[in-house]
């Protein structure tokens, strides 16, 4: 079924919607009181039961990862958000946290009964400084009014919350070196095994969720597995916020099922492509998702929906891109993020995406060669499933996947010195301009 | 030996370290005010991992003397328990951590695709532009520091651009750009759009 009306975002388009009073005058923090009226165990198989998969990009199911915690070692257990939202064309936490934050702290205390946790780190990124300000005054509101900390609500249960804010690292959204940086090192990630959710935060169990995936655990709470179960197609089940940027006509945060098709997304949701514009290319889930073409309109926004039309569903991120749009220039665009980002820890990782990105740069001044395209292929090849976290992967998609689809485009720059594309108003005026880093 | 037999790697023209360390600055100590912030903030962490409060420490020194030194550096160190090295190694990683002397207003205007595709880099293009500098730049007059930033999570509202590591400007468009400077300098802070998720 279509979901009928939002249920994370019912309220966030009203003034004042991210208080306390307002939250609770909505029934908030219902949901908790019932959980922890619940075993541990109850809440999990609760969450296993709904088919919740993770919302930070890689679809893992969240009860599943939650029973993964190992309840007989003495050590202390933690649940850490993520709320780094760093991948590119994404921006629902973002929301979430600034209109809806205590949903975000309702769903905490639940999952940390759930591991058997007492603290929460919500790993904030640091741009998101107007929203942590804003969360942290709830916070305060949440514990005067006795929903976190010591007893929550009678009930002898305790949870403590705290915002960590980052310092500007992409990398630092992979779970495992989020873990570093909370830890107060580089983000950089660690070998696996052991997972987090064994050797994790100060190598304790963790669990490491998306804000979107923990703000979906009072809802099932409160309705029950098998109302979520109802929602969007098997497995991939659930409301859904998808973030859409890019050259539509009305961009931004939409919550619905992932019954949702990209045609509907854009041409529905966004009112289609800006006037006197046709659509050219898509990215369905942030920029370390292989290009589409309109070809794939009809592809369901799903988890396995886009798998299948040669992509994936990543953070739901989608950017839209009209005929004005270089896509050699693209690539390069991608690229220096990934190069910027990198976090220097894996070889392949950190020199490949300067290789690449310096022969994109080359390409771009008109001075490629054939052999180029090859060497690009080549650079990827060794860098896909050669890394420590999927990062590697995540920084060949924009490369590998429009030599794919627009190598037409390639070839123009190499064999006439410049774009197939004439250039967009929107463009910089020097095409490659002189990064300093 | 060539990491990639195709790769001229090794080579001046591919060789990249770009170290450099922050100068030492002046004394640094936290002023009782930032001290009293840091020791609150210590506390959320457990006791024997103090580390964890190093983002924060970083922070704190530049809300008090606007960048990083080599000074601060090794007064946070000690704060923590950790060596020079590590705080250095954490300073150089996080883009957010300035080490230069930065203008009165840092703009970091967003390069990512989302923002690009709505004309931040021609914004970019008319900043320095305006100001006489190029991006990483501060200004003859100190007013204003120009970066480019990768993707800041707002791309609906691109192309965005974050003042001071906190606030919040959207939809700039390449054109107005004179406006925008002219009323940072005439009303500071206000002049900037906010984030439009802001209903109140
Ligand atoms: C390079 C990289 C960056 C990532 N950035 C984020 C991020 O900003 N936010 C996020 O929730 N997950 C991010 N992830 C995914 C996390 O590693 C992790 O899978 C996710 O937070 C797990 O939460 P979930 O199970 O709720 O989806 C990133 C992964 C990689 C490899
Ligand atoms: S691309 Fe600029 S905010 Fe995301």
């Amino acid at each position: 079924m279509r979901l009928p009306e939002p249920v994370l975002t019912t309220h966030v388009n009203e003034p004042f919607s991210y208080t306390l009073e307002n939250y609770l005058k909505w029934g908030g923090y219902a949901a908790m009181k019932k959980a922890l009226a619940m075993t541990p165990g109850q809440i999990i198989d609760e969450v296993k039961a709904s088919g919740l998969r993770g919302r930070g990009g890689a679809g893992f199911p969240t009860g599943m990862k939650w029973s993964f915690v190992p309840k007989d070692i003495p050590k202390p257990k933690y649940l850490c958000v993520n709320a780094d939202e760093s991948e590119p064309g994404t921006f629902k936490d973002h929301v979430l946290m600034e209109r809806n934050p205590h949903l975000l702290f309702e769903g905490c205390v639940i999952a940390c009964r759930s591991i058997g946790a007492k603290t929460a780190y919500i790993y904030i990124r640091g741009e998101f400084y107007h929203v942590q300000k804003q969360m942290e005054a709830e916070l305060q509101k949440a514990y005067a009014a006795g929903y976190l900390g010591r007893n929550i609500c009678g009930t002898g249960e305790d949870c403590d919350i705290h915002i960590h804010r980052g310092a500007g690292a992409y990398e630092a959204g992979e779970e495992s070196a989020l873990l570093e940086s909370l830890e107060g090192k580089r983000a950089q990630p660690r070998l696996r095994p052991p997972f987090p959710a064994v050797v994790g935060l100060y190598g304790s169990p963790t669990i490491i969720n998306n804000v979107e995936t923990i703000c979906n655990v009072p809802p099932i709470i409160e309705r029950g597995a098998a109302w979520f179960q109802g929602i969007g197609p098997e497995k991939n089940q659930g409301p859904k916020l998808f973030c859409v940027s890019g050259h539509v006509k009305r961009p931004g945060v939409f919550e619905t099922s992932m019954d949702v098709t990209l045609r509907e997304l854009i041409y529905d949701f966004c009112g289609g492509i800006r006037d006197g514009h046709e659509l050219k290319a898509i990215i369905p889930g942030g920029s370390s998702t292989n290009v589409l073409t309109p070809a794939s309109l009809d592809a369901q926004a799903s988890f396995d929906g886009l798998v299948k039309a040669g992509s994936m569903l990543g953070s739901a991120a989608m950017m839209v891109m009209d005929e004005t749009t270089d896509m050699v220039w693209l690539a390069e665009n991608l690229t220096h993020f990934y190069k910027h980002e990198s976090c220097g820890k894996c070889t392949p990782c950190r020199e490949g995406s300067d290789w690449m990105h310096k022969i994109l740069q080359k390409i771009l001044r008109g001075e490629g060669a054939m052999k180029d395209l090859d060497l690009l292929l080549s650079i990827a090849n060794n860098i896909g499933g050669k890394t420590l976290c999927p990062f590697g992967d995540a920084e060949i998609a924009p490369v590998v996947s429009t030599l794919q689809h627009f190598r037409a485009e390639y070839e123009h720059y190499i064999r006439e010195g410049r774009s197939l594309v004439p250039r967009a108003d929107w463009m910089p005026r020097t095409l490659v301009p002189a990064h300093a880093h | 030996m060539s990491f990639h037999p195709q790769m001229p790697y090794g080579t001046p023209a591919w060789h990249k370290s770009e170290r450099k360390l922050p100068d030492e600055g002046p004394a640094f100590e936290f002023t009782a005010e930032q001290k009293a912030k840091f020791d609150e903030i210590v506390t959320r962490y457990p006791a024997d991992r103090r580390r964890s409060a190093l983002l924060p420490a970083l922070y704190l020194v530049q809300e008090q003397q606007g960048h990083i030194t080599g000074n601060a550096i090794a007064y946070v160190a000690g704060l923590i328990g950790c060596s020079r090295a590590d705080v250095e190694d954490v300073v150089s990683y996080y883009v957010m951590f300035f080490t230069q002397p930065v203008g009165k207003y840092v703009l970091g205007v967003c390069r990512t695709l989302g923002c690009a595709l709505n004309g931040a880099g021609r914004v970019t293009e008319e900043l320095c532009r305006h100001l006489h500098i190029a991006p990483n730049e501060t200004d003859a007059t100190g007013t204003f520091t120009v970066m480019e930033m990768e993707c800041l999570g707002a791309c609906d509202r691109g192309p965005v651009i974050m003042v001071n590591n906190e606030h919040w400007h959207e939809c700039q468009r390449p054109e107005d750009v004179p406006q925008l400077l002219e009323g940072l300098r005439e009303r500071g802070l206000a002049a900037l759009s906010g984030c439009h998720l802001k209903k109140e």
